[in-house]
């Protein structure tokens, strides 16, 4: 390989950083849903490039699970985004906080 | 007849109307009150038969049963009576058909009013009996449950708070003394080969002075709360105030004996040096209960509390009797619990027959009650007398006892405290003269005067009380043997010496096997 | 008849317990079934007098053996009586003067709707009192000592609708009670020290002295004295007593005036040989009592109640039979006591008279000329009046004036000098009530009636009692009542100091007629504008003797406001800081459980922080230590 790992590291530390961001500073529960997206395909990365290093399938087979739980999890999240905002008529997490202490 | 359970029969005997009153979902409220009586009266006469099989003579433990219960924990169903626990049982048999003979008004949820009476009893004269730590802690504990009941549901305006409040400060209290029965109970696996919870086994544990006075104060902070000793006394006015009369009665009368005979069986039997060392501190502060309570209980307002702060002077004599040591003092101080459960059971039940009338608890709103129910002005001036330590009936003999043998011992300590001879007349007599005596409120016009059912209910206390007062001596000579053992074990028992026996070996044969 | 001496107290007792119980059931008939049990227990006193009289003196003191009371560690306590002169002499007081009085008392309360409760009462009284005289050790004694007590309170108190009557009780039950504490204080030493209440081990028994040091003696002696100066109303716990009067005039008569109050003398000469062999407790006796009859005397000067002004007189003629005690001499300080329970009885019955007959009036201001419209009862006050005043031959004389003989033969000059202006006093207090309710012109509206034959029979008795009883019980101070006691009291020899006999007569008479002389040109019926109006002039004094120079009323004040404001104190102690401690306690739980939620936001991005925050906390914790 000639590009070093810890270039894909980085980039993948970045992009996870970036959605913590999104999950952590917004309001909106889409846009936390689309930081929830960036973190799980920053992991995706990490995972592939240390397949990659390693040279073996065992990551990019964890990849592929990933996907598949990060597909699921979109599903049910949105449907549960809509009846929320079908219910409040709106996306503000901030709102919904009736399970609170 | 010398191999009759008689121990385990008194212990279950009020549990016999529990069938009937929790499976016959549809009894009526007349059928439960006398199903609750009728069980109480039972276990009444059973414990006769206990009192008939008893020997006077002997100091140590008698009726002894043992058997295993729970061998994972240790736990064995191992009771004995001596000559503490016998009047303890019988004051509790005795004041119970009459604590639930004067609740025949109650009309809310009776058949789970006479569940929780039966089910206290047995459980108050389980914790009387235990030898074994762990059942008397289990004893202890659960009749927090039913009294908590009772104050909270039947009781008065504040109920909830006062029976909260006397559910978790007696509940921390105990939080101690489980510590220390389970530190006895490791300490006994590691010298006595297995861990045990018997106090016979425990008594021989040879504790080093410093674990023994740690142990004392968990012990005693457990009983001293139930006692209770100043100043952690405050839950007692409100429990006493809220509950309903026959909570009330049965709370005075007998719960708060709990904590004293805990003292005199497992601080003074399992602690003797380290009782030793805390006496004085614990006399003091018994002496100031004395006086303290006798000074609040004349600035209240609400008959019931004032009864409640004489409670607490009370128990602060018979906490002065048991730490002084010597066996005059001991017996006065048994013997005032028997004659407390009475004098002020009998104040609560006839305060609570005015109150059924009058519906106020207020000194303020009474007054020249006497003209209207001279019979029932009679029975509370009975009683009235009886507690202030009037020769003749009963807390005299008591007193006399207390502060005698604490004058052989301390004699400051016992010239302050004859002064709550004083005090208890001023505020006894003071708040009579406010409520029975002096021109009769219009509101008052007329109320009924003492029913047959209510005299029937206070004469046996009268007698009870004429009885003790001028003939004593029945209950003394059963009382001395244990008194004058263990206030000789605990003036001579040094660090590390092996204790004796309180059980007589002839008593365990015969009881092993079912 | 001596081993029937229980009897004498339990009849009385069976007989309150079926009056109070049926009381309202044998409704007049309560009244003379209650003096019938009297005359009994009077019958069996007589008997065993006589019984006892039969015996040679030497054995002169019976036990009498009843029961077995309290067995506890050491405290082995029998219920003996005791049968001896001392004891008997007193039996006969109570029951004899008791039935005269009881049988008053029918006529007295015949209008009341509750005799048996009154009668029970009076009779339980009357049971209680003997078990105090008969008593063969202090705890009995002590039994019988708070049992008068509590019938005292009872008594006073029997009208309870009354505000006045009811404080009155509760004040003398707990005045008393301060004396009693201090008694039982004594009996505690008196365990101490010699492990027994027996009389014959704590006084000594045939002439042998008991095993004491002075100090423990003087312990004892001054503690009991405690509980005497208590019920009998001497200083400082004196104050019960005036107000006492509250209740109905045969209680006065019977319990403050002949028995109850008696008590007291009664134990410092039951008890003399403890005294005796303190040295100093017998000198406080005196002083005492010699304080007490003088202050008491005065006091009475100031009354314008008749019945208080008796209690004074009471308390003060109590105060002579102390000083009698201090000074040794039992034998005339008990004559005193027995002519006192005539006299006294019967002044306070004939002003029951007075009561009874104008509708309650007792002042005598508004009183005057009664002995026009109730000749017999002025006729038996003036009885009473010269049985007190110390005129000869009259039973004061005898009795009273006999222990200032006694006195200044003795050479205590001071006793004898004060105790004789107690004695002008007593003249002059005495004979000013008579002067002012009897004679001059009428102040009173209507007409008084005079009282039933059936009242006015038992006061002729007493009459004869009050006048002639000293004469014939102690003509000499080695008189018949004198030798009779000497087996208990021990004789005493007449000194000869100071002037004769015949001289010492001579001047207690001349104080006498000088006392009387007083009262008369202050209170005749020509002056009877002035003394009237004497608090107007004189404010300052008149208050001063009305209310008994104010000691009363500074116990009220310092138990009434510092005391109560005191117990507020602690009260609101316990309320705001024990209980709010308590309080508090659950307060903090509650508070720090409330911190817990702040957590518990419901918020997502809270979550998800937590969550981020506590996994990198994880993987750092792995990558530092792995």
């Amino acid at each position: 390989m000639r590009t070093p790992i810890a270039y894909f590291l980085l980039l993948s530390a970045i992009l996870f950083a970036l959605g913590s961001a999104s999950v952590l500073l917004r309001r909106n529960a889409l846009r936390i849903f689309m930081g929830v997206e960036l973190q799980l395909n920053a992991v995706n990365l990490t995972l592939v490039a240390f397949s990659r290093m390693h040279l073996e399938l065992d990551g990019q087979i964890l990849a592929f699970f990933s996907m598949v739980v990060a597909a699921a999890e979109v599903v049910v999240g949105l449907a549960i985004i809509v009846a929320v905002f079908r219910r409040t008529s709106t996306t503000d997490v901030d709102r919904a906080s009736v399970l609170h202490g | 007849m010398d191999s009759m359970p008689w121990l385990t029969l008194v212990i279950v005997a009020p549990l016999v109307g529990l069938p009937v009153l929790l499976l016959w979902r549809s009894i009526t409220d007349e059928a439960a009150r006398w199903v609750g009586l009728a069980a109480a009266l039972i276990a009444f006469a059973v414990s006769i038969g206990m009192l008939a099989d008893f020997e006077t003579g002997e100091a140590g433990f008698q009726m002894v049963s043992k058997h295993p219960w729970v061998e994972s924990v240790g736990l064995s169903w191992f009771v004995g009576v001596d000559g503490f626990s016998i009047w303890l049982v019988m004051v509790t048999t005795f004041m119970f058909p009459i604590a639930i003979a004067a609740s025949w008004k109650v009309d809310y949820q009776v058949r789970r009013y006479m569940t929780m009476a039966l089910f206290l009893e047995t459980v108050i004269i389980g914790a009387f009996l235990s030898l074994d730590l762990l059942l008397f802690f289990l004893f202890f504990e659960a009749l927090l449950f039913p009294m908590y009941y009772i104050i909270g549901v039947w009781g008065s305006k504040r109920r909830i708070y006062a029976a909260t409040k006397f559910l978790l400060y007696t509940m921390f209290g105990s939080a101690f003394l489980l510590v220390g029965i389970l530190w006895l109970y490791v300490e006994s696996g590691k010298q006595l080969g297995s861990a045990t919870f018997d106090l016979t086994a425990l008594e021989q544990l040879d504790l080093s002075t410093g674990v023994g006075r740690w142990l004392f104060l968990a012990f005693f902070i457990g009983f001293a709360v139930k006692v209770p000793v100043w100043p952690l006394h405050t839950w007692l006015p409100d429990a006493h105030t809220e509950a309903p009369t026959k909570g009330s009665v049965v709370l005075a009368a007998i719960l708060l004996k709990t904590g004293p005979y805990g003292m005199l069986r497992f601080n003074l039997d399992l602690f003797p040096e380290a009782s030793r060392y805390f006496a004085t501190a614990i006399m003091v502060l018994a002496v100031i209960g004395i006086i303290y309570g006798a000074i609040v209980a004349m600035m209240q307002t609400d008959i019931k509390r004032l009864i409640a702060y004489s409670s607490v002077s009370h128990m602060g004599l018979i906490v002065l009797g048991i730490f002084a040591f010597s066996a005059e003092s001991m017996d006065g101080a048994v013997l005032q619990m028997v004659n407390h459960g009475l004098s002020t059971g009998m104040l609560f039940l006839v305060f609570g027959m005015l109150y059924e009338r009058t519906h106020t608890r207020e000194i303020a709103d009474l007054g020249g009650i006497v003209q209207i129910t001279p019979w029932l002005a009679g029975a509370y001036v009975i009683a009235m007398l009886s507690s202030i330590g009037l020769p003749g009936l009963n807390n005299f003999v008591g007193e006399f006892l207390v502060l005698l043998g604490t004058f052989s011992v301390d004699r400051v300590l016992a010239s302050i405290a004859i002064m709550g001879v004083i005090l208890s007349a001023v505020y006894m007599l003071w708040s009579y003269q406010r409520t029975f005596q002096g021109s009769l409120k219009e509101r008052w016009g007329t109320l009924p005067d003492l029913s047959w059912r209510e005299g029937a209910i206070v004469a046996p206390i009268v007698v009870a009380m004429l009885w003790i007062g001028l003939h004593p001596a029945p209950v003394l000579e059963r009382l001395r043997p244990t008194s004058e053992r263990v206030s000789e074990q605990v003036r001579t028992v040094q660090v590390g010496e092996p204790v004796e026996p309180l059980v007589e070996a002839s008593a365990t044969t015969g009881e092993e096997a079912p | 008849m001596i081993d029937l001496i229980g009897l004498a107290i339990a009849i009385p007792l069976l007989a309150a317990a079926v009056n109070m119980l049926f009381g309202a059931r044998l409704g007049r008939w309560a009244g003379w079934f209650a003096t019938a049990a009297m005359a009994a227990s009077f019958a069996i006193a007589l008997g065993a007098l006589l019984d006892l009289l039969a015996l040679p003196a030497e054995e002169r003191t019976q036990v009498v053996d009843v029961a077995h009371w309290i067995g506890a560690g050491a405290v082995n306590v029998a219920l003996d009586l005791r049968v001896d002169p001392l004891s008997i002499t007193m039996a006969m007081v109570v029951t004899g003067v008791g039935s005269l009085i009881h049988l008053y008392a029918i006529g007295y309360m015949e209008h009341d709707p509750r005799p048996g409760r009154f009668f029970g009462y009076m009779n339980l009284f009357c049971a209680f009192m003997l078990v105090l005289v008969l008593a063969n050790d202090f705890l009995l004694l002590y039994l019988g000592w708070e049992g008068v007590g509590l019938c005292s309170y009872l008594l006073i108190g029997f009208w309870s609708d009354r505000p006045e009557a009811a404080r009155a009780a509760k004040k003398a039950f707990i005045t008393t009670r301060v004396g009693d504490v201090l008694l039982m204080l004594g009996l505690f030493v008196m365990w101490v020290h010699f492990g027994s209440f027996d009389f014959d081990v704590v006084l000594g028994h045939d002439g042998s002295l008991p095993e004491i040091a002075a100090g423990t003696a003087t312990a004892i002696s001054l503690l009991l004295l405690g509980g005497a100066v208590g019920k009998s109303a001497q200083l400082p716990l004196h104050v019960w007593l005036p107000d006492a009067m509250a209740g109905p005039t045969p209680v006065s008569a019977l319990i403050h005036a002949a028995t109850m109050v008696t008590a007291g003398v009664y134990l410092v000469v039951r008890s003399h040989t403890l005294f005796e062999i303190s040295e100093v407790a017998l000198t406080v006796v005196a002083v005492v009592g010699l304080a007490g009859a003088l202050y008491a005397g005065f006091s009475s000067l100031g009354q314008y109640d008749m019945k208080r002004a008796l209690a004074y007189s009471t308390m003060s003629q109590l105060g002579f039979m102390f000083l009698a005690a201090g000074l040794g001499f039992y034998a005339v300080a008990m004559s005193l006591l027995v002519a006192h329970a005539f006299y006294k009885a019967l002044l306070f019955l004939t002003s029951g008279n007075v009561m009874h007959g104008l509708h309650d009036e007792i002042d005598v201001r508004r009183l005057g000329g009664l002995r026009r419209d109730m000749p017999w009862t002025a006729a038996l006050f003036a009885a009473g009046a010269l049985a007190l005043s110390g005129l000869p031959p009259f039973s004061g004389f005898f009795t009273k004036d006999a222990i200032l003989e006694l006195a200044s033969h003795d050479g205590e000059v001071w006793a004898y000098v004060l105790g004789s202006l107690g004695a002008l006093v007593s003249a002059w207090y005495i004979a000013r009530l008579y002067f002012t309710a009897f004679m001059g012109d009428r102040r009173y509206e209507g007409h008084a009636h005079e009282a039933s034959p059936l009242m006015r029979a038992p006061l002729v008795v007493l009459a004869i009692g009050a006048l002639f009883a000293g004469a014939w019980l102690a003509f000499t101070p080695e008189g018949r009542l004198a030798t009779f006691l000497e087996p208990v009291v021990g004789h005493v020899v007449e000194g000869d100091a100071g002037p004769s006999t015949q001289v010492l007569i001579a001047i207690s008479v001349v104080l006498t007629l000088a006392g009387i002389a007083i009262a008369w040109r202050l209170y005749r019926p020509r002056n009877a504008e002035r003394w009237i109006s004497f608090p107007e002039r004189e404010p300052g004094m008149a208050g001063a003797l009305g209310h008994a120079f104010y000691i009363d009323d500074l116990y009220a004040w310092a138990v009434g406001s510092a005391g109560l404001r005191g117990a507020e104190g602690v009260a609101w102690f316990d309320r705001t800081v024990i209980d709010g401690a308590v309080n508090g306690v659950g307060r903090a739980a509650v508070w720090a459980s409330g911190l817990a939620p702040v957590w518990q936001s419901g918020k997502v991005r809270r979550y998800a922080l937590t969550f981020l925050a506590g996994g990198a906390a994880l993987l750092l914790y792995a990558a530092v230590r792995v």
